[in-house]
């Protein structure tokens, strides 16, 4: 299925700030050995909204994500961020690219050998000028955002698992990025932690505008947070709408995946 | 029969895969050592871990083989020709020198910091660790491979020539309290048989060991898979071939130092 009939009116929540599409998924095709994961599909995300890529695990939503940042190249097709493709740009045009990129990693992905302040300084060090003391007051202040305090010595491995997340965001964040790119936020956090993750997704779209995807099977946060959703199916999109969309869909493969029923079209192995 | 064939095929097709994928690494890490931000603070801290935290190994280990080497060659010699245990010094110096601490120093150096690199760089790739810094725009070869190519190329050196000082003083050590030999007497003859050609060809040497070692555990690590079990084969892998390179490298570098007359 593709999106060619969604308009950028067409979700709720905040609009768009341009009528191009600020990320764009054409034909995007990918395979591992005899494993079709992603067989085609197309997506339009524009500026400031907030999508959903659910789908079960193993469905290529985390692919889809890595072909986003270009840590994976696609077998065929393209992505367009700005109408760009990322894929054929140089390093150089890459690494500007993603300077405006945040990515929130499934596991974290915190620097294991650096302490919390170190890592969310890591790109402001390298890619700012600004100050020590100005450094550490973003840092103070972006940790604040993900809801942590006085945790800036810690090293990685003494947080909880929802901590090192929150870490990962405040990272992800850190240079105010037009893009932030969420793969499962709320997996392995409590509900009320789900919450105020959703909350901030919410509240960074709200006063930034930034373009949000993310990557959930939680269907809760969609529910709470999407703009727009798009669940892929057997290596394409089978449905891309609004919540609403979701829960009126009579489709079984929708329904048995929003209603978390073991038994329907989707197979559990 | 034909899968004999298929299996010797593919097997070297597989060498030729990694050969070719160790190249490109190489290159890159050549290139990006050029190309800036140049970090600073990263070099001197994997010159601490590679180099100033194996100085107690290198140092130590190569003590004792001077020990051992008086030891083992003073009594013998003695018996066969009388008075040959005078020229101790300059035969401990010269296998110090040219082949004992160069080698010796990149085998332990290889163990000790090969593993270490190769643990810590496949934990990086199997926890998206080196994902995660390609999404902050920072080149995981330029950030990683870099500075800890450039600590192992410096301080291996410079571990070999600790190592040659105080291999040379254990043997003289041994010489002197087992054989008699004057402190004097031993130097005297390390002085006369030990040329600079020695130490240069002895200490260039290390400067490929260094890389081998370094470029050899960044690049297991970089290809491990999987989780903790990868991480393990890449250890495995780094530092065994690292042995096996600096075994074999070592006798073609000094072949060609030979025709160069070191």
């Amino acid at each position: 299925m593709t999106d060619s009939h969604i308009t950028p009116q067409a979700f709720a929540g905040g609009l768009p700030r341009s009528g191009e599409p600020h990320i764009e998924l054409v034909n995007l095709t990918k395979s591992f050995g005899p494993k079709h994961v992603l067989k085609g599909v197309n997506l339009k995300i524009y500026q400031g909204e907030i999508v959903y890529i659910i789908g079960k695990s193993g469905s290529g939503k985390s692919v889809t994500l890595k072909n986003i940042t270009s840590l994976l190249r696609p077998d065929a097709g393209s992505v367009f961020i700005d109408g760009k493709n990322v894929h054929e740009l140089e390093d150089a045009e890459l690494n500007t690219l993603r300077k405006r990129m945040g990515v929130l990693f499934q596991m974290a992905a915190l620097f294991d050998s650096m302490s919390v302040f170190e890592n969310v300084a890591f790109s402001l060090r390298r890619f700012t000028k600004h100050s020590p003391a100005e450094i550490k007051d973003i840092v103070v202040d972006k940790l604040a955002m993900v809801g942590l305090k006085d945790v800036e010595n810690l090293r990685p491995s003494s947080l909880s698992g929802g901590m090192q997340k929150r870490v990962g965001l405040a990272r992800a964040i850190a240079l105010d990025p037009e893009i932030v790119l969420y793969d499962e936020p709320t997996t392995g956090v409590d509900p009320i932690l789900g919450a105020a993750v959703d909350d901030l997704i919410k509240t960074l779209n709200a006063k930034t505008g930034v373009t949000s995807v993310v990557i959930s099977h939680d269907m809760n946060s969609v529910f709470r947070t999407a703009h727009r959703v798009a669940m892929l199916y057997d290596g394409e999109f089978r449905l891309i709408g609004t919540p609403d969309d979701f829960k009126k869909s009579d489709d079984p493969v929708i329904r048995q995946f929003v209603e978390g029923k073991a038994k329907g079209p989707i197979p559990i192995v | 029969m034909i899968n004999l064939f298929n299996k010797i095929g593919q097997s070297i097709l597989d060498l030729l895969e990694v050969l070719g994928a160790f190249s490109i690494f190489a290159g890159h890490t050549f290139k990006y050592i050029f190309v800036p931000p140049f970090d600073a603070t990263n070099l001197l801290y994997q010159m601490r871990e590679i180099g100033v935290k194996s100085i107690p190994v290198g140092v130590v280990s190569s003590f004792f083989v001077g020990m051992v080497m008086a030891l083992q060659l003073g009594g013998p010699m003695e018996q066969q020709i009388q008075g040959i245990s005078t020229f101790m010094g300059g035969g401990i110096s010269l296998a110090m020198v040219r082949e004992l601490a160069p080698v010796l120093t990149a085998v332990l150096l290889a163990g000790r910091v090969g593993s270490s690199i190769a643990a810590e760089v496949g934990t990086m790739k199997v926890t998206e660790q080196i994902d995660a810094l390609s999404t902050l725009a920072t080149n995981p070869i330029h950030y990683l491979s870099v500075p800890r190519f450039l600590a192992a190329l410096t301080c291996i050196p410079m571990i070999t020539v600790m190592a040659i000082v105080v291999g040379v003083f254990g043997g003289a050590l041994i010489s002197n309290l087992s054989l008699d030999i004057p402190y004097n007497l031993y130097f005297d003859s390390a002085k006369t048989l030990v040329r600079s050609t020695d130490l240069i060809s002895g200490v260039g040497k290390t400067f490929f060991f260094g890389a081998e070692i370094s470029l050899v555990a960044c690049f297991s690590g970089f290809r491990a898979r999987g989780g903790a079990e990868g991480v393990g084969q890449a250890t495995i892998q780094a530092v065994v071939y690292s042995f096996m390179l600096i075994i074999i490298s070592d006798y073609f570098i000094t072949y060609i130092f030979q025709i160069f007359g070191l």
